[in-house]
């Protein structure tokens, strides 16, 4: 249990402090750490729990307490919740202090403007290596298409698009 | 949208109301955590802002400059800067803790429900319908954030370097951003000069 806890934690931490531009950048590499390194999961299980938490209230992470939850409990959840925002946190923190000091630096604007891709590259890898999953079939893969297309063109609710998926699936339509 | 005029803003405007209390910061984030489903900037936006009026529209830019600027979700930073504002190491974690409450209760109940019910047909096919939504959801987010980049070259084939080296070759992410963020800011800087 306790090995398994510090290797979440450590897992956590380090995407905390690697999670440029919101947690969904980091998508990729915790798939790769469950599924590819760590044998914890399928792939299809890390995109089940990833569609569930996308389900709950909140800020977008929360497939985090979720994971930490399914491999250790109460306490990884806990373990796995601290360790994902508890970095990040002490980060801002302490850059709050530096922050009027280099609001108008050129540096400062250099990194910001040269991180903007690199998030957009990074949010683009989750996308496509969740939805090559989750998307497998014909039916679902209109159905992520659908979605997309819906909260890029709309302003719908994104709970009534999930709520959309989930009226598909329990329709039974594509599934053997 | 904003109540604010631009320029210099009149006093009323430029102290907020009254500094909230590390209850109150407790009591505001965890309504938010409760509200905001599949994107809680919207709502954070109207609570500090327009409701609470714990900061102005200009100081909530700043402070989301910051955030976004910085690794950790949005939301996430920005309830800790309120918090650290406010009150200190202990608003910040209160504002944090408040914020991540209500959602990790909800998280797990729902993966209760998952694993009490994830042999019958119906829900794996719900729940296989709800996760090509989110995937498709994350599609959107991903197309959003790329979109504004179709018309500036360096920065869009910036942005598909990092989806092939990530996505394609699956290199590990801490390699791959300690030689892609310092390459993307250097060839920015000197694409603009």
């Amino acid at each position: 249990m306790i090995p398994l806890l510090l290797a979440l934690a450590a897992i956590f931490a380090e995407l905390s402090l690697l999670a440029f531009g919101g947690g969904n950048s980091v998508l990729p590499e915790m798939q790769r750490r469950f599924v590819e390194v760590h044998g914890w999961m399928t792939a299809a299980q890390f995109n089940a729990l990833f569609g569930l938490a996308q389900a709950a209230p909140g800020p977008n992470m929360m497939v985090v307490t979720l994971l930490g939850w399914r491999l250790a409990g109460f306490w990884g959840a806990l373990v796995a919740t601290i360790a994902m925002f508890g970095p990040s946190s002490l980060v801002t923190g302490l850059a709050l202090h530096a922050w009027n000091r280099f609001r108008h630096s050129p540096w400062r604007q250099a990194v910001q403007a040269g991180l903007v891709p690199i998030t957009a590259g990074l949010v683009s890898a989750g996308a496509a290596l969740i939805a090559s999953t989750a998307a497998a079939t014909p039916v679902l893969a209109v159905v992520a298409a659908a979605a997309a297309v819906l909260s890029v063109a709309t302003r719908l609710h994104p709970l009534w698009l999930l709520a959309l998926g989930v009226a598909v699936g329990l329709s039974g339509i594509g599934f053997d | 949208m904003d109540r604010n005029p631009p320029g210099p803003p009149p006093d009323s405007a430029n102290t907020a109301a009254a500094p909230p209390t590390t209850g109150a910061l407790f009591r505001g984030f965890l309504a938010l955590g409760l509200m905001g489903f599949g994107g809680v900037l919207p709502m954070a936006r109207s609570m500090l802002v327009d409701r609470r009026g714990w900061l102005t529209a200009a100081e909530f830019a700043d402070l989301l400059g910051l955030c976004q600027f910085l690794p950790g979700g949005n939301v996430i930073n920005l309830a800790v800067a309120v918090g650290l504002r406010f009150r200190g190491v202990a608003g910040a974690a209160a504002a944090l803790t408040g914020l991540l409450a209500a959602p990790s209760v909800v998280v797990v109940l729902l993966g209760l429900v998952y694993d009490r019910f994830a042999d019958h047909p119906e829900v794996r096919h719900a729940f296989a319908g709800l996760a090509a939504a989110a995937a498709g959801l994350l599609i959107g987010l991903a197309v959003k954030l790329v979109l504004p980049l179709r018309r500036q070259p360096v920065p869009a084939a910036l942005a598909l370097l990092c989806f092939l080296v990530i996505a394609v070759l699956r290199v590990p992410l801490l390699p791959a951003l300690l030689a892609l963020a310092p390459f993307s800011v250097l060839v920015r800087r000197w694409s603009r000069s």
